[in-house]
């Protein structure tokens, strides 16, 4: 008797599976078709942006100033003084990222300051970039009087960009095994010694992926460079970090802005070497992240 | 035998005096504090923006009246005669991308996260990562090209109402700025239920599909919740693309389709303007930039809750 | 004939079947790889409804791959192939049309370390009807309980059902994804060293639960704890490199076994 009501129970159940599977292959090819869509985003842009771009980019677009005239105006200045900031932010961050690491992760007590700083950092780098910006026009051009310069827009950035060079860095020098910092205490050494030997050398690699990142964030980064006031139209080089200076975003957004389409292709065209920049630089952490990754 | 050799060696005396001298022993005093300051700059920096935006946001409210502020219907800066800093129209035009921005990022965002945990083969989780790497390492000056001269004149052959300036435009590229956000967090949530509760819903009968939804989803729910808390407060303090795409005009309605103006694009436009340091308008920007800020820190404060309640689960 | 196996229940070391029993998996020439390793090989067994197979072996024999195999979990491990033949119920489950949801509603599976869902007691136990497309809530509740009074748990739980299942001891959280199975009322339950991460109270629990049930359910189970084979089981099948060295009655292979190696392993020589 009650094998009889089960198996009308059971074979209920299964005549409903087909229907369930059906189902099932609906929501997979939503999902698929979901990451298909995303795909072609990115392709899409892309093409987009290298087909409106390809024609502008020549020897003299990468050689020439900013120009009224379109076919005259090129990008010259934009690159050099991008570089010229990156010059500023990459040894700044690198070292307050770098040094925090070291501080949280090898001499920081759980105390309260230290959940304070950890907390801190968290919520900084959820902070929106225009607001950095605001910092910087008030800290760094008002009440330090650099103006609108490299050094301005350097430390600027290199504030922006720390919460994650911090937190790629902690998790570099977590990842180094104990084993090898206790070799180096059996042999005498002190901790800074075996920080700076030992530590750092191991942690190297995942410091270098996650700041690279971080570094490409800050070359495209455009918000805070306009709150600060660094202008777009600059027909010269800096000499030194306390010159005024414009950067690629810059460029880009101010031929973006011009209503006249010559520009929007003089836009792509800057776009292109832009993200040929960045490429390149995410090309150098994948490259390292691959190399280094599997040591332990 | 040898450890006697080196208990006399020269190297062990050098050593020794080295010590006694404090030569070691000084550097490794000095460096904590060296390195507890580098650290603290980041305290700073946060101390920095909370000091610099509410001084200046004071000077604005000399002027202003924090009333005015927070219930005037208008914002008219640049008006000679009649200004006014209502911040509503500032709010329903960064509210409204940010809408459009997550209707576009939640649904598409959850689905690729779903597929790649969840269905996607190898050799598909492996093409798609360093897609959403790049779309991610996109900057959003990028993105605001896009929308400005793709997104929107495509929309516009569409729908020829649509004015050149509208939220829709930047909405969805907004969104499309913030889907890798959702898609990364979301998978990482995913993956962190266990598969030994896939396998007890599977060994049921389950077929993927209800595997998926009645079991991880749920179970990843938190880490899912924050990510889309995160991601909508990257579209909320998002500056470039509304600024480019979503036109200059301050107003409370709910109209998508025409100009707008959002809290950051309000920071630019005066920024790239010539309002002279000293104005009200000048200081209006730090009053913006305060709201923003206070807006985006709840977000991602309520964020890192979320996700610590997650975490205590397993 | 249920109802005369129901009553003349064969004590555990009885030799003589007192009905003929319908096989539910019969394996032929079953091979399987993972990759280029060769896991199973060869396996042929017979295991008969209502009774309790266990599957006994060294680590990295093959035991656990094995009845994983037999509801095709081990589909979800990338890389793996396999030939023959796993008839259950006379049906190919490789067969394509034999859907693995359909052989997995009708096989359930009780794993290593319990794994009760994020959810509450009762939810836990409904999961399976809800999948099923079960939406009545009368038979919801009435199959939640007598599952859970099947499984030898409800008097420790019936007050608090609806709170999450991790509250529950792991012994308790075990006999509870034994409710689970029970719940969909399968043929077959299939344990997966089921008492290895609990402690000696409640492993002897869930061996006297294995000993009601198996009055209605086939029970094929994998320990690597021999005292628990022969103290539950009524044919043992020892594994051994992928292969079956021998399967017979739990009293034979425990008492005069033909094979030299079973006797060694059965001696604690080695594995």
């Amino acid at each position: 008797m009650e094998n009889a009501q089960k198996s009308i129970r059971t074979d209920e159940m299964i005549k409903k599976i087909p229907v369930r599977l059906l189902k099932n292959k609906l929501y997979k090819g939503l999902f698929f078709f979901a990451a298909v869509f995303t795909f072609v985003l990115l392709v899409v842009l892309l093409a987009r942006i290298f087909s409106q771009g390809a024609a502008h980019l020549s020897w003299d677009f990468l050689q020439n100033f900013a120009s009224r005239r379109p076919e005259q105006a090129g990008i010259k200045a934009a690159v050099i003084g991008t570089l010229w900031m990156m010059a500023v932010v990459v040894p700044v961050s690198l070292l307050l990222g770098v040094g925090t690491a070291i501080y949280l992760e090898e001499y920081a007590k759980q105390n309260r300051i230290t959940r304070l700083i950890q907390m801190n950092i968290s919520n900084l780098a959820g902070v929106p970039s225009v607001v950095f910006g605001l910092l910087g026009l008030t800290i760094f051009v008002r009440v330090l009087f650099l103006g609108n310069s490299v050094l301005a827009a350097g430390l600027t950035m290199s504030l922006l960009i720390l919460p994650v060079i911090i937190v790629a860095s902690q998790e570099a020098v977590r990842a180094v095994p104990k084993e090898l910092r206790e070799a180096s205490y059996g042999l005498g050494a002190t901790k800074w010694q075996t920080i700076l030997r030992v530590v750092l050398p191991s942690a190297l690699a995942g410091i270098l992926t996650g700041s690279i990142l971080a570094f490409s964030r800050a070359i495209g980064e455009t918000a805070p460079l306009v709150v600060i006031g660094i202008p777009a139209f600059v027909a010269f080089l800096p000499k030194s970090v306390f010159d005024p200076f414009t950067a690629l975003p810059m460029q880009i957004y101010n031929w973006t802005s011009r209503p006249q389409e010559e520009f929007h292709f003089l836009a792509a065209a800057g776009i292109i070497v832009l993200l040929v920049i960045l490429i390149l630089m995410n090309s150098v952490a994948v490259w390292i992240r691959n190399r280094y990754e599997k040591k332990y | 035998m040898k450890t006697n050799d080196k208990q006399n060696s020269p190297l062990k005396s050098l050593l020794e005096k080295k010590y006694k001298s404090g030569f070691l022993g000084r550097g490794e005093k000095v460096i904590p504090i060296l390195l507890f300051l580098m650290a603290a700059v980041s305290v700073m920096t946060t101390a920095g923006i909370v000091i610099t935006l509410i001084v200046e946001t004071f000077t604005f409210f000399k002027e202003i009246s924090l009333t005015e502020f927070l219930t005037a219907k208008e914002w008219y800066p640049f008006s000679e005669s009649a200004a006014s800093y209502g911040i509503l129209p500032l709010f329903v035009g960064t509210l409204k991308i940010t809408l459009i921005a997550s209707l576009t990022a939640v649904p598409i965002g959850l689905a690729v996260a779903i597929y790649l945990s969840e269905y996607a083969p190898e050799t598909v989780r492996k093409l798609m990562k360093p897609v959403l790497e790049v779309l991610a390492g996109v900057p959003t000056i990028v993105y605001g090209f896009f929308a400005l001269t793709f997104v929107t004149p495509m929309l516009r052959t569409m729908f020829p109402s649509l004015e050149m300036f509208n939220a829709i435009s930047p909405g969805i590229v907004v969104g499309m700025m913030i889907i890798p956000m959702i898609v990364s967090l979301s998978e990482d949530a995913l993956s962190s239920v266990p598969d030994s509760m896939r396998h007890g819903a599977l060994a049921l009968g389950a077929t993927k599909w209800e595997m998926t939804w009645r079991v991880a989803f749920p179970a990843a729910l938190s880490g899912i919740t924050a990510s889309i808390v995160l991601a909508i407060s990257r579209a909320i303090g998002e500056t470039m693309i509304v600024s480019i795409a979503g036109g200059s005009t301050p107003t409370a309605s709910l109209d998508l389709t025409a100009s707008l103006q959002t809290m950051t694009s309000y920071i630019v436009q005066v920024s790239t303007g010539d309002a002279g340091f000293g104005t009200t308008i000048y200081y209006s920007i730090y009053a913006v930039g305060f709201t923003l800020f206070l807006f985006t820190l709840a977000m991602n404060m309520l964020a890192q809750r979320i996700s610590r309640r997650f975490r205590e689960e397993y | 004939m249920a109802l005369v196996a129901f009553k003349k229940q064969p004590d555990k070391t009885s030799k003589q079947p007192s009905v003929e029993r319908r096989s539910v998996y019969t394996t032929k020439d079953c091979n399987l790889w993972y990759g280029n390793h060769h896991a199973l090989k060869n396996i042929n067994l017979d295991m008969k409804e209502r009774e309790v197979t266990a599957i006994i072996g060294p680590s990295g024999c093959g035991k656990s791959t094995y009845i994983k195999t037999l509801n095709r979990m081990v589909d979800l491990v990338p890389n793996v192939k396999t030939s023959g033949v796993i008839e259950y119920r006379g049906r190919n489950i490789f067969n394509k049309e034999f859907h693995v949801e359909e052989l997995r509603t009708r096989v359930g599976m009780v794993f290593q370390k319990p794994n009760p869902f994020p959810k509450s007691i009762f939810e836990n136990i409904a999961f399976g009807l809800r999948i099923h497309g079960i939406k009545n809530k009368k038979i919801i509740h009435e199959t939640v309980e007598k599952s859970l009074r099947q499984a030898a748990i409800w008097d420790e739980v019936k007050d608090r059902i609806h709170e999450p299942a991790y509250g529950l001891s792991g012994g308790q959280q075990q006999r509870l994804c034994i409710a689970r199975c029970l719940a969909l009322e399968p043929d077959v339950l299939l344990m997966d060293e089921p008492t290895s991460a609990l402690d000696p109270v409640s492993t002897l629990k869930v061996e006297e639960l294995i000993r009601d049930l198996k009055e209605k359910y086939s029970i094929i189970i994998v320990t690597h704890n021999m005292q628990q084979a022969s103290r539950i089981s009524d044919k043992t099948a020892f594994f051994l490199n992928g292969e079956v060295v021998e399967y017979d009655d739990t009293y034979t292979i425990f008492n005069n076994p033909a094979d030299n190696r079973t006797e060694d392993y059965i001696t604690g020589r080695f594995g």
